[in-house]
């Protein structure tokens, strides 16, 4: 379970976040939804430690993520950056790999680039790209293989920033799907910044929306239609007229 | 203007300046701390080996050969004034291996070496590149800093020597082929002339050289601010600090090293 705590974070003059709180039961699917630019991403680089938040709480099963073991806190952790991220020294069965070449889950170099190349076939990418680099692949490619990166080392806690934006529709539906089958099967924790809002009804448990630093509304997907929040309702329809402003 | 204004202004400069000297201090610390702390990894220092040590020899080679035959010319000529031209051999083994061995690798370094460690770094950083490592419970001090500080500092003071001996080759070539000296006499001069305490001084400041080179890349790469802009700074940055650091370190060196 995953517990934020009134967390405030502003890079100089710009308040980012300014007291938000939210809470992701165990094998649970969250949704975060919110405008562009309102602090979705620096939420999650928060809660795994990579922006410090200026105050606040965040709580890992009861835990204070702060403290404890880094590595081992880590290692629970499987996450999709919003730009993928990938390395681009490495070839991308490299890249899927990474854990399981390096460091205490290290495996022999054959086995892990066989799981490589079956990460890679469940987010819909052939065998073929495994030894291409990085910057050989188109930017949906990309995020992909960040995906199958994120899920190589089947994490207990997995984070998609924004995991179909770049897709076409169809392979939109096979990353839903997916995300879908980790939390069901696996049992994991996910939380997944997205703005499509097909991806929204296909994933998610619980939906939050984030606006003004502040989860504005949250509650079980199928409330979200009937939520009564005129910012949902102005999300969903995506409508220029509302409380949420055009221009930002 | 205000005069406290302006004396404000100083201080304020000469605060930022002291921070981030302890910045880079603390860091530098903390990168050669991270070399003997494992997680070891092997395959990225073999990298960082070839990339500082192999891949610069040409440029190294280039540098002190030029720089030898130059300096063979010189001293015949300014000897010439006071009937000295026979002094060529020890001058160009004096300078070389005291001096400008050193002192135009370590500069050399700076541009090829620095820069590019800088560059990747930032880049890395600027792509979120560090910060999925660190998810995939990698150390970016460990993976990253750790080689390249390591690779630097056991390859520049190699390259140092080779230069040394490169350059001292440059001034022979000319001064046997150009300038009428006798080619075993030349070699017996500069070996006899030598001592064992110059040789150390240039090997010793090869390898401060080398870490400086591979720190402020570092430094500069890991705290690089944001998109190409953020790249293009640090890159520019890490390279003048380097250089300067450099000339001001060989400074210290040789002060230490010959007047002590
Ligand atoms: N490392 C950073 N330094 C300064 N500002 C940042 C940094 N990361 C994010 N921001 C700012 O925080 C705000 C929220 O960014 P982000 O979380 O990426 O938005 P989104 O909700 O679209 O994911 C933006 O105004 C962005 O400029
Ligand atoms: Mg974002």
């Amino acid at each position: 379970m995953i517990r934020m705590e009134n967390v405030h974070k502003a890079f100089g003059d710009n308040p980012v976040l300014q007291g938000m709180s939210l809470e992701i039961p165990k094998g649970t699917s969250m949704v975060i939804i919110g405008g562009s630019g309102t602090g979705k991403s620096v939420a999650l680089k928060c809660v795994l430690g990579l922006i410090k938040p200026d105050s606040g709480m965040i709580y890992v099963d009861g835990k204070d993520a702060k403290k404890g073991d880094r590595d081992a806190f880590l290692a629970r952790f499987g996450m999709l950056f919003q730009g993928a991220a990938l390395f681009d020294s490495l070839p991308v069965w490299q890249n899927v790999a990474f854990r399981l070449l390096r460091g205490p889950l290290k495996r022999p170099p054959e086995y892990a680039r066989e799981i490589a190349i079956e990460k890679l076939r469940r987010v819909g990418l052939k065998s073929d790209v495994a030894d291409r680099f990085p910057s050989e692949l188109s930017g949906g490619m990309q995020k992909r293989v960040g995906l199958a990166r994120a899920i190589a080392a089947e994490p207990e806690i997995i984070f998609f920033d924004e995991p179909t934006t770049g897709l076409d529709p169809i392979m939109s539906g096979v990353i839903n799907d997916l995300i879908r089958e980790i939390v069901t099967e696996m049992g994991a924790t996910a939380m997944t910044i997205t703005h499509d809002m097909s991806s929204v009804r296909a994933i998610a448990d619980n939906v939050a929306m984030l606006h003004g630093g502040v989860i504005q509304w949250t509650g079980p997907v199928g409330q979200m239609d009937a939520s009564g929040d005129p910012y949902v309702e102005q999300f969903i329809s995506g409508s220029a007229e509302g409380p949420i402003e055009a221009v930002r | 203007m205000n005069p406290f204004d302006l004396l404000g202004g100083l201080g304020r400069a000469v605060l930022a300046m002291l921070a981030t000297f302890g910045q880079v201090a603390l860091f530098a610390f903390n990168a050669i701390s991270h070399i003997f702390r494992p997680p070891f990894y092997p395959r990225e220092f073999i990298v960082a080996l070839m990339n500082i040590g192999w891949l610069s020899l040409p440029v190294v080679g280039l540098t002190a050969i030029f720089t030898g035959g130059a300096l063979a010319l010189q001293i015949y000529a300014g000897g010439a004034r006071f009937n000295a031209e026979a002094v060529v051999p020890q001058i160009v083994a004096i300078g070389m291996v005291r001096e400008l061995g050193p002192v135009l690798v370590g500069l050399m370094i700076a541009a090829r070496v620095t820069s590019s460690i800088a560059a990747e770094i930032a880049t890395m950083k600027v792509t979120e590149q560090i910060d999925a490592l660190v998810t995939l419970s990698t150390h970016p001090m460990k993976y990253l800093t750790a080689p390249r500080v390591l690779a630097a500092l056991i390859t520049v003071p190699v390259l140092v020597g080779i230069g040394d001996i490169i350059g001292i080759a440059g001034g022979y070539v000319v001064a046997t082929q150009n300038l009428g000296f006798n080619a075993a006499a030349y070699l017996q001069n500069t070996v006899n002339f030598l001592e064992p305490h110059d040789v150390f001084s240039s090997l010793v400041k090869g390898a401060a050289f080398g870490l400086i080179a591979a720190i402020m890349g570092c430094y500069y790469g890991m705290n690089s601010g944001r998109g190409a802009q953020g790249v293009g700074r640090a890159t520019k940055s890490s390279v003048e600090s380097a250089a300067i650091m450099i000339l001001a370190a060989n400074f210290v060196l040789t002060g230490v090293f010959f007047s002590l």
